[in-house]
């Protein structure tokens, strides 16, 4: 069936199906969020400098511990630069970073990057597992919620999303490892195998910390796409699909998905934020070898140097993926795009 | 010269009765599940306030005759933990310790979120661009990361969590705040307050910061859940309240070694965690839509 005259606004568009071309205003959009992106990435590594600075007393003597010599506090002020003026240190520091050199561990006597390396194939792992399961799944049941607004299936779609935010991440976890690892032992409950060993027993060993840690994300994606969709099967548009013979399936797909996912992603941004934050503590719950454990670790052996590296590490892919989906926004949306 | 129009025969004139001002208290004790989230934050702070009277045991007191009693054994109602310790007493610790950290860290919050989104809503120019640079470049740090990494390196306590609460959930609280203030600082009645010299202090105390406290309030009962909830994961991983103290957070860290054998252990601390944040954004959308104009039913 073809769309009638008054078929318009996103419709229209959804039925013409034009490849997104990006106009001059929209390149100057991005250009300024480009920007923005390397400001806020400059900021981001001046705060992440000065948690060193938070350090009580002399960082160099709290490194060491209180009842280190004299020489071994001097190797570790000598090592962190301590002994020369703020902003050189910080200058070195920024300049070893856009090189790729974070520094040495205190602990590991490592440099920072290689560790980082080492640990960030879990943690993405995980992080990007939990992102897909709470992507599809706060979206299709977000978008169930609205077509079936104020019914049963909304309520209990909406009962489940409440509790997926209010219950913390880290217990969900705890509860998934009592049902699925002791009571039905499907899943082995703690530790991590390389996707290159064994594919299957990484996915086994995934598969728990990413429901736990996607839970609270999803729920929050479930609620902005109920709100998001149900707003727009109120619009004149979707009413004359449906006059025009359209099912109500087709309509949610073709028609509600397309417009009401706006909405969700740009939300998808801050959530990778929350999501890499959560996985600190859901990785020491299945004990991976992640970044969040290493980033435990450097806490309570307070070294410095690894710790900055992984806050830094997150941060900028936060900051990377913030800008991709303005960039994403801007190419999909319409109205942004030819502004 | 006004023209008035025939009314069509046969209409009416009804009588246009005055718009019902129905108070807030009255349309939040409308709200069924709001009051159910009052009455159970009302019950977890008495709890809190009196736990003391009501304990059975000294929660920290331990007996290595009754190690690991499950839930109903005599003598223990919720069993016992891996010291002997009855479950039941250090719940009821751990809700005044948890609720203090709540206390503490959504205050904070708070503190700085009006000061710094006052600031930059009323001030405008540079003042708000440097403050909301700041709050971008916050909101883009994993949250409990930063917070781990700030509370780790004060030196793990349930205080220094708290300050480093405050600091990683301030940019919301400021967002909000800004984004009130600037609803209303160009309103009629602030541009006629300024045109006859009120000082700007008292413009933001009489006029401005009234239309603030609404939505902040609701704010603050989401934002006490999501303080809950990160103080939950700090004292977890051992940077929040340290032993012998116990948090709900700290207690389900203790339990985590004995999941297989001490399910009980896990299971209570972790309900009193999500029934508490659920209660708190109960009542947070209860006050939501009993502050708007649209519900009054």
């Amino acid at each position: 069936m073809t769309a009638t005259p008054t078929a318009t606004g996103p419709q229209a568009a959804g039925k013409r199906r034009t490849h997104p071309k990006l106009t001059l205003g929209a390149l100057r959009f991005i250009g300024l969020r480009f920007g923005r992106m390397v400001l806020v990435f400059v900021m981001a590594t001046l705060l992440v400098f000065s948690l060193a600075s938070l350090v009580p007393g002399d960082p160099a003597i709290a490194l060491a511990g209180e009842d280190a010599d004299p020489a071994t506090v001097a190797l570790i002020r000598s090592e962190l630069g301590l002994d020369r003026p703020w902003a050189v240190q910080y200058l070195s520091w920024l300049g070893g970073l856009l090189t790729g050199d974070l520094g040495d561990s205190l602990i590991y006597r490592a440099p920072v990057t290689e560790l980082i390396a080492d640990r960030f194939p879990a943690s993405l792992s995980i992080a990007v597992s939990a992102m897909i399961l709470a992507v599809v799944g706060g979206v299709l049941v977000g978008m169930l919620a609205a077509a079936f607004r104020g019914r049963i299936a909304d309520r209990v779609t909406t009962v489940l999303s409440t509790l997926g935010i209010v219950t913390p991440n880290f217990w969900v976890g705890m509860i998934l490892i009592l049902l699925f690892s002791f009571a039905i032992p499907l899943f082995p409950a703690v530790g991590y195998t390389d996707f290159t060993d064994d594919p299957v027993d990484w996915l086994a060993h995934i598969i728990l910390p990413a429901i736990a840690l996607a839970l609270a994300v999803g729920a929050e994606l479930q609620r902005q796409t109920r709100s998001s969709v149900s707003d727009i099967l109120t619009q004149d548009y979707i009413r004359t699909a449906r006059a025009q013979g359209l099912s109500r399936g087709r309509v949610l797909w073709t028609r509600a998905l397309k417009n009401g996912s706006m909405p969700v992603v740009t939300v998808i941004g801050y959530q990778m934020a929350g999501l890499l934050g959560g996985s600190v503590v859901v990785e020491k719950v299945f004990n991976i070898p992640g970044l969040g454990t290493l980033a435990i670790d450097s806490v309570v052996a307070k070294d410095l140097p690894v710790l900055q590296g992984i806050v830094l590490v997150t941060t900028v892919i936060v900051i990377i993926v913030n800008f991709l989906t303005d960039v994403l926004y801007t190419v999909l949306n319409p109205k942004v795009r030819v502004s | 010269m006004t023209q008035t129009v025939p009314a069509p025969a046969g209409a009416t004139t009804l009588p246009v009765a005055p718009p019902k001002r129905v108070g807030f208290l009255r349309r939040l004790a409308q709200q069924k599940l709001a009051i159910a989230g009052l009455i159970t934050l009302a019950v977890v702070v008495l709890v809190a306030l009196f736990g003391s009277l009501i304990s059975p045991y000294n929660p920290d007191v331990t007996s290595l005759g009754a190690v690991l009693l499950p839930p109903g054994s005599p003598g223990y109602l919720l069993g016992t933990d891996e010291l002997g310790r009855d479950l039941l007493s250090r719940l009821i610790s751990g809700t005044q310790v948890s609720l203090v950290a709540a206390l503490q860290g959504t205050s904070l919050t708070v503190a700085i979120g009006v000061t710094l989104g006052l600031a930059a809503g009323f001030f405008r120019g540079w003042v708000e661009k440097v403050i909301m640079f700041v709050t971008d470049v916050l909101m883009s740090f994993p949250g409990i990361l930063l917070a781990i990494a700030i509370a780790g390196i004060l030196g793990p306590s349930l205080n220094n969590a708290m300050i480093a609460l405050g600091i990683v959930l301030a940019p919301g609280a400021i967002r909000l705040v800004r984004g009130s203030v600037l609803g209303v600082r160009e309103e009629t009645y602030v541009e006629a307050a300024r045109s006859i010299g009120t000082p700007s202090g008292q413009i933001l105390v009489r006029h401005i910061l009234p239309n603030v406290v609404p939505p902040l309030i609701v704010y603050i009962a989401i934002l006490a859940g999501q303080v809950m909830l990160i103080e939950a994961g700090l004292s977890f991983i051992g940077v929040g309240v340290q032993p012998p103290q116990a948090s709900w957070g700290a207690m389900l860290s203790s339990s985590f070694a004995y999941i297989d054998r001490a399910p009980w252990l896990a299971v209570f601390p972790g309900l009193m965690i999500a029934i508490s944040v659920f209660a708190l954004n109960l009542l947070g959308d209860g006050i939501r839509d009993s502050i708007g104009k649209k519900v009054t039913r």
